[in-house]
């Protein structure tokens, strides 16, 4: 078979994405129909930025659902086939067995694998783990931050001496320091996952808890409900078999966290959380003399109902979009570990390892290491460019 | 401002004090010593023998009395063996007479980092000439970044909503989203790899540690700096933007002063204040720049001991490379807060 020319490996690529583009053009075509009644998400279709980051960071999510569907990948990303080592994109296979996609597209990696089909499983890491890393950030940051904005004094001090104690140390000694495996042996990080974790529960439990204390019959089955799926959740998401914290036996775990990622994720929450409880402090400090905070004081309103109910939401602006950037900068952490070959196993498919493989062969072979570059940086600048949108479209009322 | 000083100079000493207590924890867990000693002696050692090498060695003592030895506050670890006696402060084993008359004290407080176990050589030593090496790298990053990223928000925030605006925040929010390994690899597979064929630059920097000129050292250089730009930049603009609608500017134009006069005397130096503080914030920033891309280029200074040492759990070297650049961090914090309330009249007068 003949090796592909350069158009025909664009076309052929973008003939394989084709469920994101139907994904991509459905979600435009209903949220532009329907953009007036969709609130701040709307908003952000009258805004060319915002639309363009928009775009690509939804590119990059169904990119990684559907390549977790099979619906993109070409090849198994950890096969290596024969002969495929280091070739150049639009390689044909030399012995390809029947109903196998005939090329590697974007060429194979010094391990003869499939260039094309790992960078779109390194996608699904990266929408794996990066959002739902930022959220439990900023779950800590926020139960932690209200209060020390909010009360001020002794607490404040204390809590801001902590988060600057983590943001003082450089963020790889940091990463050196959780995620090899020794560390991993002595249990720390499981530690860590297991005070990180309970934040989200305590969050919720007050959110909930100083919304209804007026209305006992609704706030006792609500609690019981939502606070014993998340404590069940809890427990069998730090609980795995055969590390130090294993609390429920078998039948009861739900799910384990593959080998790694539990560390990698516990250590990128840990570095995010100073931040956004910086964040978190100062709006509360600032929000808390306006009128609306002392009306509901007067009302006679506990602390945390006013910490939750009256200012969060309206620190919400400033955070959405402090959401968005870090989520990029959840992103290139997550490549910075994998760029030192921390936490995830080593075949593993996530652009950071990519690039760090691609690197050592670089000036001879650039193909291994170009594609996962450009997918981080573009699924970054889109990130980025959503938080510009967003803010431009909140600053606008 | 004395008392604010001291002040922060006490809460950093105190910083510094957490800070290397849990490094010198999370090094001192027992898989790591056993790593350790596997490493020194010999990977088959069995259970005794790695216990019997740290037990000499004295990294089996309580974990609070070996911080204070390493800190130099209480006196560091004698043994008697067959051939003399070890110690903390003594170099190989030695006769009493010799030990008797060794400093019975040898930690931080008296100027002694300790010996690397990777490098084999002293800390002190090692820190300082790498530090050295870094600091060539970060002067030529700052030189780099500093001018072009005041230039780029100064020009952006000039005329808000401009052409020459959208161009140029558009350049500075792709740099950063692009972390140095991202941008390092598209630079080294550009300008200097033999399959595009540029070959303007070199792809290590390893000769530049000796001989750094325009061709060896460019790359990490402008890797480093472009990351930090995008940031300083956008301040920039902000506070560009923010100065520009100010009553006095308004003044100034109805009053027929020229557009550039209005922008370098009038608008310039008030639109200064912020970035100053954010361009000082951004050190510690670089400090992770720094060890990615001297990974990347094999450029053998702070950021690559960094690594060697977090690697191979060397612990000394480790607690030497976190008090620096712990103090590095905390001393720009200071300066900015300093150069802040210097800068800003508003601040200082009243």
């Amino acid at each position: 078979m003949e090796p592909l020319g350069t158009f025909e490996i664009i076309w052929r690529i973008l003939a394989q994405l084709t469920p994101v583009w139907i994904a991509l053009i459905a979600l435009f075509a209903v949220s532009i129909t329907f953009k007036r009644k969709l609130g701040l998400y709307g908003k952000l279709f009258d805004s060319v930025i915002g639309m363009i980051g928009f775009g690509l960071v939804m590119f990059w999510v169904f990119t990684g659902v559907f390549g977790q569907l099979d619906l993109i990948v070409t090849h198994d990303p950890l096969a290596q086939v024969s002969g495929m080592k280091n070739k150049v994109p639009g390689t044909p296979l030399m012995m390809g067995d029947e109903g196998d996609y005939p090329w590697y597209l974007l060429g194979g990696d010094n391990l003869a694998r499939d260039v094309f089909s790992r960078m779109i499983e390194g996608a699904w890491v990266v929408v794996q783990i990066a959002p739902l890393a930022t959220m439990f950030a900023f779950m800590v940051g926020i139960t932690l931050g209200l209060p020390a904005g909010y009360y001020g004094g002794r607490l404040d001090t204390f809590l801001s001496f902590l988060a600057n104690l983590i943001l003082a140390f450089p963020v790889i000694l940091l990463f050196y320091l959780l995620v090899t495996p020794e560390i991993v042996a002595t249990g720390v990080p499981s530690y860590m996952a297991t005070v990180l974790f309970v934040f989200p529960i305590v969050f919720v439990g007050v959110l909930l808890n100083s919304r209804y204390h007026t209305q006992p019959h609704i706030r006792l089955p609500l609690l019981v409900i939502v606070l014993g799926i998340m404590i069940w959740l809890y427990l069998s998401l730090i609980s795995e078999q055969g590390t130090k914290v294993a609390v429920l036996p078998r039948f009861l775990d739900l799910f384990d966290i593959p080998g790694g990622i539990l560390v990698v994720f516990v250590s990128v929450v840990f570095v995010n959380s100073p931040t956004v409880f910086r964040i978190v402090r100062g709006l509360a400090m600032d929000i808390k003399t306006r009128d609306y905070v002392a009306a509901a004081q007067t009302r006679g309103e506990g602390p945390w109902y006013i910490m939750l109910w009256e200012i969060l939401p309206n620190a919400r602006g400033p955070l959405i979009v402090d959401f968005c950037l870090r989520i990029g900068y959840t992103t290139i952490l997550l490549g910075t570990l994998g760029f030192f070959g921390l936490g995830l196993p080593p075949e593993s498919p996530d652009w950071g390892s990519t690039i760090n493989e691609g690197r050592k062969l670089l000036s001879i072979y650039l193909h291994p290491a170009l594609p996962p570059a450009l997918a981080l940086l573009s699924l970054v600048l889109g990130l980025n460019l959503l938080a510009d949108g967003l803010r431009e479209e909140s600053l606008r009322d | 401002m004395g008392l604010f000083i001291l002040r922060r100079s006490v809460v950093m000493i105190l910083t510094a004090l957490c800070l290397t207590f849990i490094v010198f924890f999370l090094t001192n867990l027992y898989p790591n010593l056993e790593k350790l000693a596997k490493t020194q002696g010999n990977f088959r050692m069995s259970d005794e023998a790695v216990t019997s090498w740290l037990t000499k060695e004295g990294y089996l003592q309580p974990l609070p009395v070996k911080y204070g030895q390493w800190l130099g506050v209480l006196p560091g670890w004698t043994l008697e063996t067959k051939d003399g006696i070890t110690g903390r402060c003594l170099t190989g084993a030695v006769t009493p007479e010799i030990a008797a008359e060794a400093p019975s004290f040898c930690g931080i407080l008296q100027g002694d980092w300790g010996y690397s176990t990777v490098f084999r050589e002293e800390v002190s030593d090692i820190i300082s000439t790498r530090l050295g090496l870094t600091g060539k790298l970060m002067f030529w990053v700052m030189v780099l970044m500093v001018p072009s990223a005041l230039v780029i928000g100064v020009l952006a925030g000039m005329r808000e909503g401009s052409k020459t605006d959208r161009t140029l925040s558009t350049f500075s929010i792709i740099t950063t989203a692009t972390p140095e390994y991202v941008s390092g690899v598209i630079f080294i597979a550009v300008f200097a790899s033999s399959a595009v064929g540029l070959k303007w630059f070199k792809g290590t920097a390893t000769s530049a540690m000796e001989d750094a000129n325009f061709e060896n050292f460019f790359l990490p250089v402008l890797t480093i700096s472009l990351y930090g730009m995008g940031y300083i930049a956008r301040m920039t603009r902000a506070s560009m933007t923010e100065v520009m609608t100010a009553q006095y500017i308004r003044t100034a134009r109805l009053k027929g002063v020229k557009f550039s006069n209005i922008v370098l005397k009038h608008a310039l130096r008030n639109a200064l204040i912020a970035p100053f503080t954010v361009i000082l914030l951004q050190v510690p920033w670089l400090l992770n720049g720094v060890v990615i891309v001297e990974t990347l280029f094999n450029y053998k200074g702070f950021g690559w001991v960094l690594v060697q040492a977090a690697g191979n759990n060397d612990i000394e070297l480790l607690l030497a490379v976190s008090v620096v650049s712990v103090f590095v961090v905390l001393m720009t914090q200071l300066i900015s807060d300093i150069g802040y309330v210097y800068l800003n009249p508003r601040i200082r007068i009243s």
